[in-house]
This record gives structure tokens, C-alpha cells and sequence, in this order.
């Protein structure tokens, strides 16, 4: 009988860019259990609405998470919409599922990079990220900012994307979408990748949904469901359809969020098409008085936002769960019994967010 | 507004729960509310099945125990811990407890009002 | 700009950030930035550090894990300071769980403002700290002591100040020896 020990991991790991902390109980080189602590990250960023006005809040929204900031500032107006009672202009709809799906892109590609690094595979990462800062200029152009850019107000948006630079945006995808298929190969046909990845962490479609995982992790094992079809935003104008896999290894995680980039390369392109003309934003009068929850698909799976509002300009309470939160208790399903060497690896396959889940 | 709150006594909530996992629907998340003058929290259980979402919610007096959801759904124990941790609700037999240590805070119970 | 005399490694650690600035870092690194260049290594391992770029700022939790990263690295080091919360707390010090900026546990030589901060102003950062790194170098040289150890800015640090000197002393000694050897 192999003598059991426990390996801390994190919360400062060479391939971990942001901290977590997992206890590994182990025997020999197989990983046994894993519990995780959390709360590195923890800013209580929830409780700034008792001190932030609900128009200001927008921005604290945004810095929820650097990486799905705009959805998540997206997510907290839409909410406070439905409380108010306010209907956004159909341009606005259009111009945040635009910035909605160029942020699944940004997102996407920068898991692959950092899948790479966690496999050894240092150039394909340095390509990956290569690609993504095509998509980051393309936000610089269109908002002024790289990363948290700040473009949502409650009512709707504060930037226009005007033709010109629409059709810049349309070439942008172009490039990508080339240089994407050049570097698909490698990922989903190299032996090297292939070996990594098959049969390695595997998460079957029963814990998927008992564990009540989500995003593309839980697409990964067969399961058909994206927040975008309830047809928020513009999406009910959209023809899509969610990209699912059946196998629910790393491979399979990989393989759909590759799927999702080309994905969102087409929603734009048709959103781009069909965006009517007009204003990018409705005018609000006085404070939200009620609730309202909602649930979005950001590039992790689903979030949820709950705002709960009195009639004063500061709200009562505002909840978000992430995606990456419900992806905890799937994550350590799949480090059950894998080797010590592939947990960075698993632990990077569910696209962790740790900023977010700790808020 | 929103749609499909049931509000139950804590003493119903397992039993209402169990109808949810029977219908085989999953659990999306759990948040507390802290309520004035000290009044307790109301905590809000929310249950999807793909599309669909409804809510359980429970008002929990200051001193009231919970049980836990977290041997219906094992996610739950991650919610339930976050919740003693920063509105110090007290909730029995979490499956895998914490006890007060899931965060590590500056103050005690610090989104209590 | 100044001249490169050695090639710095970096230590990166996101204290209580939103991964703006975490992503931005890793992006001076990769094609387009390109820090490389100036001989930046992005490494893992405190001990091989001589910059330390902190993210975010510092709540209850991971302020110990700051700290003992900063003990861990060698001397001379350098710290970093990237984006607004790094360097005051930003739009989450009025939180109940963030202290402020990293200068609240350790002392920082480089500010880097900014709301995610530029990848240019980052690197602009990490070149100013090759700068710090260089007088701190000589310093020691010198003989002069380095800087002062973590204690020294806590509430109780006077106390341990006179206990630090003989040890930094001895450390200056050990360093000293160090850079001979190379």
C-alpha cells in the first residue's frame, strides 16, 4: 500500500497566472483528493454598492474580472434595465453582442495560449497570443481601451462603432480567422498535443450536470446548453447553434473552445450585416426600485447576476456567480485519481477565473 | 420583476429542494441578503434545469440554523461555506466544512448589516 | 533610455487584481512587447527573481504570501508596482477585505499606474527598475546596507530594526561574496 502524503499547489505556481490554492493528497504519483482554498483574491467588491452610486457601480462591475469585463459590466446594466423598466435601442443590442463575442475571441485565445505554456509547448502559446492582440487592437480602435474598456452605461452603450471602422473590424476577423486555422492543426492533430490531452482528466455527462459545471467545460462532455440561445441581447436575431463534444477530456475542452472562436468570428460578422441604424442609448429617469436576476454565457459558461434594488441610488444587494465558482466542484472531480503531473494542466482545462470567482 | 420565488419556512426547504433533484434539475447557485435592524439574511436558492430557473427563499431569524443542500448537491458546500464566512449564516452539516475558514477576512461577518 | 546592464528575471504574483493587469503583464512577454528583448525572463521561482511585479492590491490573505516572496528573493531586488490597485488599492480600497496598495507590506521602488496599465507603461516600469536595481547593486558594493527588510515598515518594526542590522549585515556579507563569485 503506497503511503499517502499531501502536496500544497499554489497559490504562486510558475503556470498558475493567477493564485489559487489546492491541497493534493496523493499516493506515489497519483493525485487522490483535492481540496481547494480560495480566497486570495477576495476583494468584497459586492459590498461596494452600499457605497458606490448604481450608475458608478458600472465600472466596480467591470473590474469583477480584467478578462470578461465587459460582459460582466454588460450583465449588471442589463439588470438594473429589467428593474427600471427600460427598453435599450436595437443598435445597442447589436453593439454589445458585437463587443460580447470579440471578448469570447480575446478570451478563448488567451486559454490557448496558456494551455500551451501548461503542455511545454512554448511557441504555440507565443502564436496563440500573437493572434489575440489583433482582437485587442481592434477594441483599442473601437473603445479606447485594451483590456477594461468601459463602454456600457445603464440605458445602453457610450461608443458607436461607425462603418469605417466596422469594416476594419470585418478585415480584423479575416487575419484572425486565416492565422486561427493555421494553428488549429497543430492543436487538434499534433501527436505531441494529442498526447497531452486524450483521455486525460475526464469529466463523463452525468457528473457534468450533477456537479452543475458549465461553458464549454461542460460542453465537453456532450451536454447541449448555452446561456445565448434564451436570445438576450442581440442573439435572438442570430443563427447559432451551442458547439458541443462528446469525449470530456482536455481534448474535447480544447476542441470546443476552438469551435466557439469561429463561432464568434460568424456572429459578429452577421451581427455586423443585420445592426440597424439609430441611437446607442436610452435616457434614465430616477433609482431601480425591485429585483431581478439574470443569466448570461460568458466565455467560462454561465454567470448569474442578482440585483435587488429600494428606490434609492445606492442598490441593496448585488450577487454575481461566475462560472469558474460552479466549475470548482467539476474540477476537482477530475483531479481524482490523475497524475501529479497533468493537475496544472486539469486545472487550467476549466479556464479558471479566479478573480472573478472570488470577487 | 422577478419570476418564480417561492418563499418557504426553513423547515420545508430540503423537502422542496428534493422535488428539484428529483426532476432532475441542477443547482445554479445560493446567495444570502443581509436584512435591516439586524433582522437576519433571507437566502435565495436558485434551481435550473437548461433553460429554466426558479428560486426557493428562506428567511433565517439571527440564530437560525440551515441545513445544508450539499448531500442533495454537492456544489452547494462551496456556497453554504461562503455564506457562514461573510453573513454569518450558520448552516448544519455542510458536506465538507470550512468552519469560517473559506475566506480569510479582515473583519468578522463583514456583508452583515 | 538607460543602459541594460543585466538581464533581469521577473517574479510575477497577482495579489487581490481583477486579471487586468495580469493579463498585460503576460502580454509584455509575448510577440508584439516583447520584453525579451531587454533580457526579461518570466520565471517562477522566487529565488531566481531580481524584479517582483505585484498586481492588484493586498487583502487579509494574501499578504503573508507577498511577503514571503519578497523574503525569498535574493538581493538586490526590485519591486514593482502595476496598475492603480498595486499602487493605492484603486476602486476596491474602500472594501472591507483590501489594506491598500503592496506598500502596505512591502516597500515598493516603481509605481506603474494605469486601469488595466499599459503593456508599454509596464515595460517602461521594468526598465526604471533595471535602473533601481543597478543602485542597489553598487550600494551594496559599497557596502551600504540594503534595503530595509519587511519588519521595518510594520507598526512594530522598531523594535526588530536593531535585530535586522546584524543580520542584514551578515546577508550584505553572503551577497557580497556572491557577486565576487560570479
Amino acid at each position: 500500500m503506497a503511503t499517502r502524503s499531501i502536496i500544497p499547489f499554489g497559490p504562486q505556481h510558475p503556470v498558475l497566472p493567477e493564485p489559487i490554492h489546492l491541497d493534493l493528497v496523493i499516493e506515489d504519483e497519483k493525485v487522490v483528493e483535492a481540496i481547494p482554498s480560495i480566497g486570495f483574491v477576495h476583494r468584497g467588491l459586492e459590498s461596494l454598492v452600499a457605497k458606490k452610486e448604481f450608475t458608478e457601480y458600472v465600472y466596480i462591475a467591470e473590474r469583477i474580472c480584467g478578462i470578461c469585463s465587459f460582459m460582466h459590466g454588460m450583465s449588471y446594466c442589463d439588470a438594473v434595465e429589467h428593474i427600471m423598466e427600460v427598453e435599450i435601442p436595437d443598435r445597442a443590442k447589436y453593439l454589445r453582442t458585437i463587443w460580447a463575442e470579440m471578448s469570447r475571441i480575446h478570451s478563448h485565445l488567451l486559454w490557448l495560449g496558456l494551455l500551451a505554456d501548461g503542455f511545454g509547448y512554448e511557441s504555440l502559446f507565443m502564436q496563440s497570443w500573437r493572434i489575440r492582440e489583433k482582437i485587442l487592437d481592434m477594441f483599442e480602435a473601437t473603445t479606447g481601451g485594451r483590456v477594461i474598456f468601459s463602454v456600457n452605461q445603464i440605458g445602453g452603450v457610450l461608443k458607436d462603432i461607425d462603418d469605417s471602422l466596422m469594416n476594419q473590424l470585418l478585415k480584423s476577423l479575416d487575419d484572425i480567422e486565416k492565422e486561427l486555422k493555421a494553428i488549429t492543426k497543430t492543436f487538434l492533430n499534433d501527436a505531441t498535443v494529442n498526447n497531452r490531452l486524450r483521455g486525460v482528466g475526464i469529466l463523463t455527462a452525468k457528473q457534468a450536470v450533477d456537479l452543475a459545471t458549465a461553458g464549454p467545460f461542460m460542453r465537453a462532455s456532450g451536454i447541449n446548453r448555452d446561456m445565448r440561445t434564451t436570445g438576450y441581447n442581440a442573439y435572438k436575431d442570430l443563427e447559432f447553434a451551442p458547439i458541443i463534444s462528446k469525449d470530456g477530456d482536455s481534448y474535447a475542452r480544447c476542441e470546443v473552445r476552438i469551435n466557439e472562436i469561429f463561432q464568434s468570428i460568424n456572429l459578429i460578422r452577421e451581427a455586423a450585416g443585420k445592426m440597424p441604424a439609430g441611437d446607442i442609448a436610452t435616457p434614465i429617469k430616477g433609482f431601480p426600485n425591485g429585483e431581478h436576476a439574470t443569466r448570461v454565457e460568458q466565455p467560462r459558461g454561465e454567470a448569474f447576476y442578482y440585483v435587488k434594488a429600494d428606490g434609492t441610488k445606492f442598490i441593496d444587494r448585488f450577487r454575481v456567480r461566475t462560472p469558474t465558482f460552479a466549475n470548482l466542484p467539476g474540477l476537482l472531480e477530475t483531479l481524482k485519481g490523475c497524475q501529479l503531473a497533468d493537475v496544472p494542466l486539469l486545472v487550467l482545462t476549466i479556464d479558471p477565473c479566479i478573480s472573478c470567482t472570488e470577487r | 420583476m422577478m419570476e418564480h420565488v417561492k418563499e418557504i419556512e426553513i423547515r420545508d426547504l430540503l423537502k422542496e429542494a428534493q422535488k428539484y433533484k428529483d426532476n432532475g434539475w441542477r443547482l445554479v447557485q445560493i446567495f444570502a441578503r443581509a436584512l435591516k435592524d439586524d433582522a437576519g439574511n433571507e437566502i435565495t436558492y436558485s434551481f435550473g434545469d437548461d433553460y429554466e430557473m426558479e428560486h426557493l427563499r428562506i428567511t433565517a431569524a439571527p440564530g437560525d440554523a440551515v441545513p445544508s443542500l450539499s448531500k442533495l448537491f454537492v456544489p452547494a458546500f462551496l456556497y453554504e461555506n461562503e455564506m457562514h464566512d461573510l453573513f454569518g449564516v450558520k448552516v448544519e452539516d455542510i458536506a465538507i466544512d470550512y468552519h469560517g475558514t473559506f475566506y480569510k477576512l479582515g473583519a468578522e461577518t463583514p456583508m452583515k448589516k | 533610455m538607460a543602459k541594460v546592464s543585466k538581464s533581469p528575471w521577473v517574479l510575477h504574483y497577482d495579489g487581490a487584481s481583477c486579471n487586468g493587469c495580469d493579463i498585460e503583464v503576460l502580454a509584455c512577454l509575448t510577440p508584439m512587447y516583447d520584453a525579451e528583448r531587454f533580457g526579461v525572463i518570466n520565471t517562477g521561482d522566487p529565488k531566481h527573481a531580481d524584479i517582483f511585479l505585484v498586481t492588484g492590491g493586498i487583502n487579509e490573505q494574501c499578504k503573508d504570501v507577498v511577503k514571503q516572496l519578497y523574503e525569498q528573493m535574493p538581493n538586490p531586488k526590485v519591486v514593482v508596482a502595476v496598475g492603480i490597485c498595486a499602487c493605492t488599492g484603486g476602486v476596491f480600497k474602500e472594501t472591507y477585505n483590501i489594506l491598500g496598495g503592496v506598500d502596505t507590506v512591502i516597500p515598493v521602488d516603481v509605481y506603474v499606474p494605469g486601469c488595466a496599465a499599459r503593456p508599454e507603461s509596464i515595460i517602461d516600469g521594468i526598465v526604471k527598475g533595471i535602473a533601481v536595481l543597478d543602485q542597489k547593486r553598487e550600494a551594496m558594493k559599497q557596502g551600504k546596507l540594503p534595503e530595509l527588510n519587511v519588519e521595518d515598515i510594520s507598526e512594530d518594526g522598531k523594535e526588530q530594526a536593531s535585530a535586522n542590522e546584524a543580520q542584514n549585515a551578515e546577508a550584505e556579507t553572503t551577497a557580497n561574496a556572491g557577486e565576487e563569485s560570479k
